[in-house]
């Protein structure tokens, strides 16, 4: 069809050209038959009307010149688009022939199943006879010899193309001769943090015997990362940052470690153990992963195979950029804080400088303050937090209550400076000088950078899965599966919440609940996310909350609060239930019925500007997304039931009283 | 009295003990108990026992996960009158497999006592699921300061 209107086009000319002259003819003969010569209208043909023989001959002679040169025309038209088609095609057959003679290691792509086979032959073959369907597909829109059609050319043999060239991306790593023997596990789990923990122990309690092998790039077995900004610090063991131990509120006390190392078996026997276990091969990084053949490759070149592999990759923490860019004095005295080593380097620098200034107002920045601030009054440690928010929590708190919030992290002893954009950052005189837009200068020793976490998605690009372009993070579907064996959970997981929503979730519990419901979905339960995870913060004694579901200050909210009473802080709630953890706490000690409150509870008076504890709910569409527990401790199954049932509420106020804010 | 304010899109409602006296009017979508999505206690609805339960931290994932799974399901099972008097042998293997991992399965009676506390816990799924189904239980950390559980928290 469209070889015809090619065609046509260079053969319009011609043909335009030849009806010309027919028209012409037909009317000359026309007007030679009878019609008086001054009726004759002003042709374009120079010849007078003279006699017959002569004239013939030049008209035969002048179409047929015009014939022969408009074919000759369309000929060599014809002639260069089938050149060009040409060129492109051999062009796009000679891609894919190049990749492979530069990655001889790598699987076949040929049609019989993947095992891992040293370099071999065959590839360009199976891959030529993949290109040949395409190539004759093709051909039309190729024809075309026009730019909006390259794309589309290429789109189908790129597809045979893009693993191979996927391939390449790692091509540096590989040297072609020395391949280390690849060994095998059933479960791979990439990363060794909380969601990745969560999973294995999952798949070992579902999955009699399972052998689970941890891969993770830290030097130490899975641990948990609430008491690093929290418990660790309060802690009044002076040898705390070796042991990792904090004693909970209730006097007792456990490491940071989920389990200590004998619980772990290693990597070498974990083909042998009887029963299965759990292996964790510490220091290493996983830099390539192969979805088609089912396994991936170690920075040491070691490739290990899997059945099913988790990806629990985290994250790494950001940094401003104009920390980054200042340099290497600058750089020395900034912790980006996430991991262990970043707790003891902090602990070490509060014990030796004067200043240290926190930048960052969320959760881990203002609980950094909170704990530094706890520190400074019994050192003479300037602790200043900036942010450019104008209160602490001011993207999750509605704007009363982090305005609240930032006058008691005040009384901690944190120096705030508010709705502070850092413009530059030099290093002078050993002190670090921070400037603000609106002109501040702030000098400082240290600076602990708290502005977010970058999702860990190296994997994305040798594993060809998606990376969402909102939220960042691994786009995987509602039971956390990105493609058929491989599954990710925790923060680097970007996930569709049945009820909320696609969502990825930075907390210490969705990385419990998202690790258990990988594992279980690894060992075959195929259930999607529906365990709403909560996550909680204390910010000194006072002020603690918990909170479950979407909590954007940027919702309308409602609040419903009563006065706190000295039985609602933290401290309180932890002792009670004995727990430390407060997501333990949950479980242990559940608020069912109204019981006679036996602490005196104000009716008087309310002050205006007291939010002692309450209640928040976040609405999206009229129907309550998130919930604030301000204060008021184990009431979470309620507030799990109330999002999870979505509803309306006509009242909120009706709905409060589910929670019995009043009582203890 | 409660009073209310509005501050742009947040709203406010302090309220006092008395406002909140009335039992509420809010309705709640009843639970289905039989709904595949949610988690579970000890018992799974079809009477099999739940390994992955929160309440049981670590016990059927760890070394002696399998001797612990052999012994507790002899005792779930037990139709006995004195419940689980049958499983002696399993319940002995599996304490000498805790005894080869002290620091997982701290020593002082508390084999013992393990098996009293999911002994106790598989009654009360009975009544509030939701307590014991959340996903950050510690298991059996109640009374006993050093239960064997008490080695890791899945939080």
């Amino acid at each position: 069809m469209l070889k015809c209107r090619t065609v046509w086009r260079t053969l319009a000319p011609l043909a335009r050209t030849s009806s010309t002259v027919c028209r012409q003819n037909a009317r000359r003969a026309g007007l030679n038959n009878g019609r008086l010569p001054a009726c004759v209208p002003a042709a374009h043909m120079s010849t007078a009307p003279a006699g017959g023989g002569r004239e013939n001959q030049l008209y035969v002679l002048l179409v047929g010149a015009t014939c022969v040169g408009g074919a000759i025309y369309a000929y060599r038209t014809v002639k260069g688009d089938s050149q060009r088609y040409q060129d492109r095609i051999d062009e796009i057959s000679s891609r894919p022939l190049k990749t492979f003679t530069e990655e001889p290691a790598t699987p076949t792509q040929s049609e019989p199943p993947a095992a891992p086979s040293p370099a071999e032959p065959s590839p360009p073959a199976p891959d030529a006879e993949i290109l040949a369907p395409i190539e004759t597909a093709d051909l039309p829109s190729v024809w075309i010899a026009s730019t909006a059609d390259e794309p589309a050319v290429e789109a189908s043999p790129q597809e045979a193309a893009e693993p191979a060239a996927a391939l390449i991306v790692e091509e540096g790593d590989a040297s072609p001769a020395s391949h280390k023997v690849s060994s095998h596990t059933p479960y791979l789990l990439i990363g060794g943090g909380t969601a990745s923990f969560a999973a294995a122990r999952s798949i070992r309690a579902r999955d009699p015997g399972a052998r689970v092998l941890i891969v993770t790039d830290e030097l130490v077995p899975p641990y948990m990362r609430p008491p690093l900004s929290k418990e660790l610090w309060f802690s009044d063991d002076p040898s705390v940052t070796e042991t990792l131990r904090f004693k909970q509120w209730n006097g007792k006390e456990r490491s940071i470690y989920f389990q200590p190392p004998s619980f772990y078996i290693n990597a070498e026997e974990l083909g042998s153990a009887e029963n299965g276990g759990v292996a964790v091969l510490t220091g290493k990084k996983v830099v390539h992963m192969d979805v088609r053949g089912n396994k991936i490759k170690l920075d040491d070149d070691t490739e290990i195979s899997y059945d099913k592999c988790l990806i629990a990759t985290g994250g790494v923490p950001r940094n401003l950029q104009v920390i980054e860019r200042a340099g290497e004095e600058v750089m020395k005295r900034t912790t980006l804080f996430r991991k262990v080593e970043d707790f003891k380097s902090l602990d070490k620098v509060s014990r030796n400088v004067k200043s240290i200034t926190i930048i960052g107002g969320g959760f881990l920045g203002s609980e950094l303050a909170c704990a530094l601030g706890r520190r400074s009054t019994e050192s003479d440690l300037e602790v200043i937090q900036m942010y450019p928010e104008k209160g602490n929590m001011g993207k999750v708190l509605p704007e009363y209550l982090s305005n609240w919030t930032t006058e008691k992290v005040k009384k901690e002893g944190v120096k705030i400076i508010s709705e502070a954009l850092v413009k530059s950052v030099v290093s002078k005189d050993d002190k670090l000088e921070i400037q603000l837009k609106d002109g501040r200068l702030v000098k400082t020793d240290h600076i602990v950078a708290a502005v977010g976490l970058e999702p860990n998605v190296d994997l994305a690009k040798s594993a060809g899965l998606e990376v969402d372009s909102d939220f960042g993070g691994f786009r995987v579907n509602a039971e956390l599966q990105a493609r058929s064996n491989i599954w990710v959970a925790g923060d680097a997981a970007c996930f569709y919440d049945i009820r909320l929503g696609r969502r990825r979730v930075e907390h210490h519990d969705h990385a419990v609940v998202s690790g258990r419901l990988a594992g279980e979905n690894m060992t075959g339960a195929n259930k999607p996310y529906w365990h709403q995870s909560m996550f909680w913060s204390d910010l000194g004694p006072d002020v603690g909350y918990e909170a479950i579901g979407i909590v954007d200050s940027s919702l309308p909210t409602v609040g419903v609060f009563a006065k706190a009473t000295a039985k609602d802080t933290p401290k309180a709630a932890t002792e009670e239930s004995g727990t430390g953890i407060r997501s333990e706490s949950e479980t242990e000690h559940t608020a069912s019925s109204p019981v006679a409150s036996s602490a005196p509870s104000p009716t008087g008076v309310q002050h205006k500007d007291e939010y002692g504890k309450g209640v928040i709910f976040y609405l999206r569409d009229k129907v309550v997304v998130g919930i604030i527990l301000w204060n008021v401790f184990n009431r979470m199954p309620i507030a799990r039931k109330i999002i999870k049932d979505g509803e309306e509420h006509a009242d909120l106020n009706e709905v409060a009283k589910l929670f019995n804010i009043h009582d203890d | 009295m409660s009073y209310c304010k509005q501050e742009g899109k947040d709203r406010i409602i302090f309220v006092t003990k008395e406002d909140h006296e009335a039992p509420s009017n809010a309705e709640l979508i009843a639970d289905d108990p039989n709904d595949p999505y949610e988690e579970h206690g000890l018992i799974l609805p079809n009477g099999d026992v739940n390994w992955n339960c929160p309440c049981l931290g670590g016990m059927a994932s760890g070394p002696c996960g399998s001797q612990f799974k052999e012994a507790f399901s002899c005792f779930h099972y037990s139709k006995e009158e004195v419940k689980g008097s049958e499983c002696i042998d399993h319940f002995r293997d599996m304490q000498e497999c805790m005894q080869r991992y002290p620091e997982l399965y701290p020593q002082d009676d508390e084999t013992d006592s393990s098996s009293q506390e999911a002994e106790s816990r598989s009654a009360l799924p009975t009544e509030k699921d939701s307590t014991a189904a959340t996903s950050t239980a510690e298991a059996a950390v109640s009374a006993d300061g050093t239960s064997p559980t008490d080695e890791q928290t899945a939080s």
